[in-house]
């Protein structure tokens, strides 16, 4: 099966009012050229779930956001994000704002297909507070009552990895694939972008196949987008943009989305993007962070 | 051992990093996460001396058998990989209860409930958004917490609840039925002042030492909420020779000295 697509092709999968997830965490392994084609695109009143970084803040800025589902958006360098607290100070978007731990039990309910997941995490907080669809309940098995942390469906995950062949087959060469794992086995349909397209036979490594973290089946789409991750890093290829996120976090300063995008040709196409951050050579050139 | 003596020359930075890594000398084998440059600097001078059962990461995505130091690292240097510890199995790790995270929130209440998502405003419409609760509910209802403050005054120690609650504390009025103040485990807060604890009568809490030179009528007056006293209310420890060594060999570039407005000393000057 030839999953391989264009990323216009594959974003036209999005329809208005869907619910997407997307995969990475804060600055780290964004599918952000899927994300630029989506600004591209007139879909709108999307429920957005992630570990939220520049993605987040960049389709809040956009306006495409009705809802976000999130436990953090930050840019960790930049800890607070910049267009995400617009969108949130002038009361843009609705939010569901749980535990980073609540959203990985709500993916698995919903790979695993089962409505909820018993958990004490967010008893006690606000969560439980502002979230007054999120239920307590009775536990057959003891006294206490438990939260009852819903799957979180989605209709479209959107995620970044190293490599990938035709079939869907993605390595995630990072130290970490974060939970793109659940984001891809909760969604109905899941878009992959790839730094490298490669062979079949490529997988035919112990080492490598044990950086493959879900089945074929749970891809389908392929993009191959070498530095698509940019401005966010895609270890170990490359880091992140420390000056790119700076400009875009000043476009927030002056209220000038439409700014930031013109300045980079966010909204012609990825090789113009491509072109005005630098080339696809200073992006494989952004050195690694050290923590 | 003279290298054990207590220094009469140590910067604030250190005696606060000296008296957080006191929080974790009897964790034993727990995952110790120090959020923050002295935070982490604490907990690593935990596990370099009193107590080498403790477990750290490198911040990223393993899990070392010896803390790497937090400044002067670069891209190829070793490090000594135990396992691999990526997000979802830290939250493996969280759930099981063998963890002591040591944060740095922007609001602590009375009941030791702690904010990091927002401030002001309304819940729609927040004056200050910050980062979201993160891993605040969890880590607050699974494992052992303590806060570090480096600015302890009446914003951060507010008069009333937290504006978002995203921390459990001690407020059995937020409890759910079958959950009991005691589940609740928050073991200190190191400030720029003082060391608190939340053992007081019926959880409240309390100072239980003052650093050199700070008085308690200055700790109260920078707190939003009343603070009982200590029976023995102590003096925070200097730090020893051999624990400054330590702290220099894990922060070579002397990143502690920035952590602080204009790098306070240890002991006042009045």
């Amino acid at each position: 099966m030839d999953k391989l697509v264009d990323a216009k092709t594959a974003v036209a999968a999005i329809k208005d009012g869907m619910t997407i997830g997307i995969g990475g965490w804060g600055p780290r392994r964004k599918p952000m050229a899927l994300i630029r084609e989506l600004l591209r695109s007139p879909v709108k009143d999307l429920t957005v779930v992630a570990y939220g970084g520049a993605d987040v803040g960049m389709l809040c800025a956009a306006g495409k956001v009705k809802k976000l589902i999130f436990a953090f958006v930050s840019l960790d360098f930049i800890p607070l994000e910049p267009w995400f607290r617009v969108a949130r100070q002038q009361g843009q978007i609705e939010v569901s704002e749980i535990d980073e731990g609540m959203m990985l039990l709500g993916l698995r309910a919903a790979a695993w297909g089962v409505p909820f997941i018993p958990t004490a995490l967010g008893i006690g907080t606000d969560v439980v507070t502002y979230n007054p669809d999120i239920a307590m309940i009775d536990s057959p098995y003891d006294d206490k009552q438990w939260l009852a942390m819903p799957a979180l469906k989605l209709d479209v995950s959107l995620l970044h990895v190293t490599r990938a062949d035709r079939r869907g087959v993605c390595q995630i060469a990072s130290p970490d694939h974060y939970m793109d794992d659940w984001f891809a086995r909760a969604a109905k349909h899941t878009i992959v972008s790839c730094d490298e397209l490669v062979e079949t036979e490529f997988f035919h490594s112990e080492a490598v196949a044990r950086q493959v973290f879900w089945e074929r089946s749970a891809t389908h789409a392929v993009v191959h987008i070498p530095g698509g991750a940019h401005p966010s890093s895609s270890a170990p290829l490359h880091g992140f943009d420390v000056g790119h996120y700076k400009a875009y976090a000043s476009s927030a300063k002056a209220q000038d989305f439409n700014a930031y995008c013109e300045q980079f040709g966010v909204l012609k196409d990825e090789a113009t993007y491509q072109a005005a951050v630098g080339g696809l050579d200073a992006i494989q050139q952004l050195p690694l962070p050290i923590y | 051992m003279q290298n054990n003596e207590p220094m009469t020359a140590f910067s604030l930075a250190e005696l606060m990093v000296c008296a957080a890594a006191e929080a974790f000398r009897n964790d034993g084998e727990v995952l110790a996460t120090g959020i923050g440059l002295l935070p982490r600097l604490a907990a690593s001078l935990a596990m370099s001396t009193f107590n080498q059962d403790m477990m750290m990461t490198d911040s990223e995505a393993w899990l070392l058998s010896k803390p790497n130091p937090v400044s002067g690292r670069k891209a190829d240097d070793a490090q000594a990989f135990e396992t691999w510890m990526g997000f979802s199995r830290i939250f493996d790790n969280v759930w099981s209860g063998r963890r002591h995270a040591m944060v740095g929130p922007s609001q602590v209440d009375r009941f030791g409930q702690a904010n990091i998502s927002a401030l002001g405003g309304t819940y729609q419409q927040p004056k200050v958004q910050m980062l979201g609760v993160r891993g605040f509910p969890g880590n607050s209802i699974c494992h052992a917490n303590s806060f570090f403050v480096p600015s302890h005054n009446k914003r951060v120690f507010v008069e009333g609840e937290c504006d978002v609650v995203a921390s459990v504390g001690y407020n059995a009025a937020r409890l759910p039925r079958g959950y009991q103040l005691s589940d609740i485990d928050i073991r200190v807060a190191i400030t720029n002042l003082c060391i608190m604890d939340w053992r007081g009568e019926g959880f409240s809490p309390r100072v239980i030492s003052l650093h050199p030179g700070v008085t308690l009528e200055e700790v109260f007056d920078n707190t939003g909420f009343d603070l009982s006293v200590a029976e023995n209310l102590a003096t925070t420890a200097a730090p020893t020779a051999k624990q400054l060594d330590i702290i220099a060999a894990l922060d070579p570039l002397n990143a502690r000295a920035k952590q602080l407005p204009d790098n306070p000393p240890g002991i006042r000057t009045a």
